[in-house]
């Protein structure tokens, strides 16, 4: 008898069940923010760190972008505490960590795929809802609390209850100016802020296929913006391409078991969803959640819930108000959603040649060290500060502001992060989400453009150049 | 952690949908290294608007997808430091109803006109072992996990129980382990 049609995430958590509900995990990713209590906890047990040699930690969520290459350096002292802190627990455990001042330091979600320790068929898991960004690369991957981290620090396992599944499938191509951000953006706007809750989603279908691997990160990396705990796209030649030759890359790589992972034709779902990625538009958050998106060919909507209304409030703006005519105060460039050396390339396009308008304060945050030194080897520093960026070292930065990099109250930010929630990027602070060629360009005007019509004229270059 | 069982009393409100895990407690408040005093800064810039009332009750009866975005699991902390043991809401996001799971404090997920009604009652009786919440003189059943029923009725950790399947860990990692990625030889 045939075996049943299995999706990709049955097989891999077939493949990781210990005993029911209970799942091996291959990788775990740990930072600052999220992991003192735990070690705390294995500390009071008596307990130790059960593989050290699956498990890897940075700092990043509060780290300063200033250059600081030590954690002595950091000004803020409760931030400075909680990376030594990070420090000293490592060194304690015995657990590998790249923080402040190491080449490979940056946003965990950054610095997994980039080493190669992210691959395709294994569990992962971290401290932060942003995890499920790993599963572009065919794993399983999923935030977890801290009563969590410690259960994973422990044993290595950890106690899930499986969850339905879901696939999204897009048809089409995306067309030009419109990007994998929008894409997942536009989705959230199909499907909600609860849309995917419950579910682990496999992103499919034509338009998935054609994205670069940093595209897929984008889009996995806001499936919990949707609800979705796990998102996961099945590993191709595209995937193969990225993890050759990385530091943890097995050499040769395993290609022909990873080709197996995938879901059978027939494998059933207990939800579909289907996505026309052709009819997409450059997206624009006017709201305080990242379901509260519009094209930005469009206006500011009609609230039609008490939530809405509050978000418009929040947002100060009116129902009616076309998107292109929103003006910035900042403009972010950065996080875990859009800070790939392929994002900065993308937005320093946008940027080159002109200048970032009067208005604006705008910054740029490589999502890792390493991303840093191959933009600075590209000249994209050059491009970013001769149009008026401020060009920073790798962290989470203005995403969520738990370092110096925050909104004032009132600002209006144009970012290319994930979240836009009230006082996500400072108190009072208000967020529009967008893909950074979206950000670079509503930097140079001072409020949002469309970017597939958008040619304003370059300046000359500096002085002895023509 | 503490055995859950019956929680009853006064109820507070917070009629609000997709209340996310940046406004229970936003992440000024996170560089803390402790695990407890985390109550006083529950809902911080909320608490600041005009007509923001909040008593610390033991049950949190609010709007559907509670607790959505961030992990942190300081949000439940918060909540529990405050003086909650039980929250009820139309549905919760994924990652804080284990959290919440984790520490002893119960997400009750109950259909939303019932939610509704529950916010007009004044007090409320919420029966894990019966698996019912009991208000204005009924009482409306709601769904949990056995196994998750069981371990917080007898105030079990999660770690403790894993370690009893330790043998079946070190088989899985004799037999079935992937080879690598080790980060220690990176």
């Amino acid at each position: 008898m045939a075996a049943e049609p299995t999706t990709l995430f049955d097989k891999i958590w077939a493949a990781h069940e210990v005993a029911p509900g209970l799942l091996y995990i291959d990788l775990h990713l740990v930072h600052e923010v999220t992991s003192p209590q735990a070690f705390d906890a294995l500390r009071i047990a008596g307990r130790k760190v059960r593989r050290p040699d699956r498990t890897l930690a940075t700092a990043d969520h509060n780290v300063p972008t200033d250059g600081s290459s030590r954690a002595a350096q950091i000004l803020d002292q409760l931030s400075r505490v909680q990376v030594e802190t990070l420090e000293r627990n490592c060194a304690e455990f015995g657990v590998p960590i790249y923080s402040l001042g190491s080449e490979r330091q940056g946003i965990v979600h950054v610095i997994g795929p980039e080493l190669g320790v992210t691959q395709p068929g294994m569990t992962i898991v971290c401290g932060d809802s942003h995890t499920a960004t790993h599963g572009a690369m065919g794993a399983l991957a999923f935030g977890i609390g801290t009563s969590e981290v410690e259960h994973v620090l422990a044993t290595q396992t950890l106690r899930q209850t499986r969850p339905k599944s879901m696939r999204i499938s897009y048809s089409g191509d995306l067309s030009f100016g419109v990007t994998a951000k929008d894409l997942i953006l536009g989705t959230l706007g199909e499907i909600g802020v609860e849309g995917g809750a419950g579910y682990a989603i496999e992103f499919a279908g034509e338009a998935i296929e054609r994205l670069s691997m940093e595209g897929r990160l984008t889009v996995c990396n806001m499936t919990i913006e949707g609800g979705g705990r796990a998102g996961m796209i099945a590993p191709d030649e595209t995937t193969f391409e990225w993890l050759d030759g990385r530091p943890a890359a097995p050499d040769p790589l395993p290609v022909e078991a990873w080709r197996e992972l995938r879901t059978d034709p027939g494998a059933r779902f207990d939800r579909e969803v289907e996505v026309d990625a052709g009819a997409l538009s450059p997206q624009v958050t006017w709201g305080t959640t990242p379901g509260m998106v519009a094209p930005v060919t469009e206006a500011v909507p009609d609230p039609r819930t008490p939530g809405e209304e509050r978000a418009l409030d929040y947002m100060a703006l009116e129902a009616g108000t076309r998107i292109e005519e929103i003006r910035l105060d900042r403009v972010f460039i950065g996080s875990c959603t859009n800070s790939r050396i392929g994002d900065l390339r993308a937005a320093a396009a946008m940027v080159e040649g002109r200048r970032v308008a009067p208005s604006v304060e705008a910054m740029v945050v490589p999502g890792s060290a390493q991303v840093k030194i191959q933009a600075e080897h590209e000249g994209l520093d050059e491009v970013f500060r001769r149009a008026g960026f401020d060009w920073r070292s790798a962290g989470c930065s203005m995403c969520l502001g738990m370092n110096p990099d925050i909104l004032a109250p009132g600002e209006r930010c144009a970012s290319t992060s994930n979240r836009n929630f009230e006082g996500r990027q400072g108190r009072g602070g208000r967020s529009h989400l967008v893909s950074p060629e979206m950000a670079a360009a509503a930097a140079i005007e001072g409020r949002f453009v469309d970017i597939r019509d958008w040619e304003p004229a370059r300046e000359p270059g500096p002085a002895g150049t023509r | 952690m503490d055995r859950v069982d019956k929680i009853r009393g006064p109820i507070s409100v917070l009629n609000r949908s997709d209340v996310d895990t940046d406004q229970i407690i936003p992440k000024q408040f996170l560089k803390r290294v402790e695990r407890t005093g985390f109550g006083q800064y529950l809902f911080y810039d909320w608490a600041k608007e005009p007509g923001w009332d909040l008593d610390p009750n033991q049950i949190l009866v609010t709007g559907r997808n509670f607790g959505c975005g961030s992990s942190r699991e300081h949000a439940p902390w918060a909540l529990q430091d405050y003086g909650f043991k039980a929250l009820v809401a139309p549905s919760f996001a994924d990652i804080f109803y284990s959290n919440c799971t984790k520490i002893g404090m119960l997400p009750v997920p109950l259909p939303e006109e019932e939610v509704e009604a529950l916010m007009a009652a004044e007090e409320a009786e919420i029966d894990l072992e019966a698996e019912v919440v009991r208000f204005a003189g009924r009482e409306v059943p709601f769904d949990i996990d056995p196994d998750l029923r069981h371990r917080l009725l007898n105030g079990l950790d999660d770690i403790g129980i894993t370690l009893q399947s330790g043998e079946a860990i070190e088989r899985y990692e004799a037999e079935r382990e992937r080879a690598g990625p080790v980060t220690t030889e990176l």
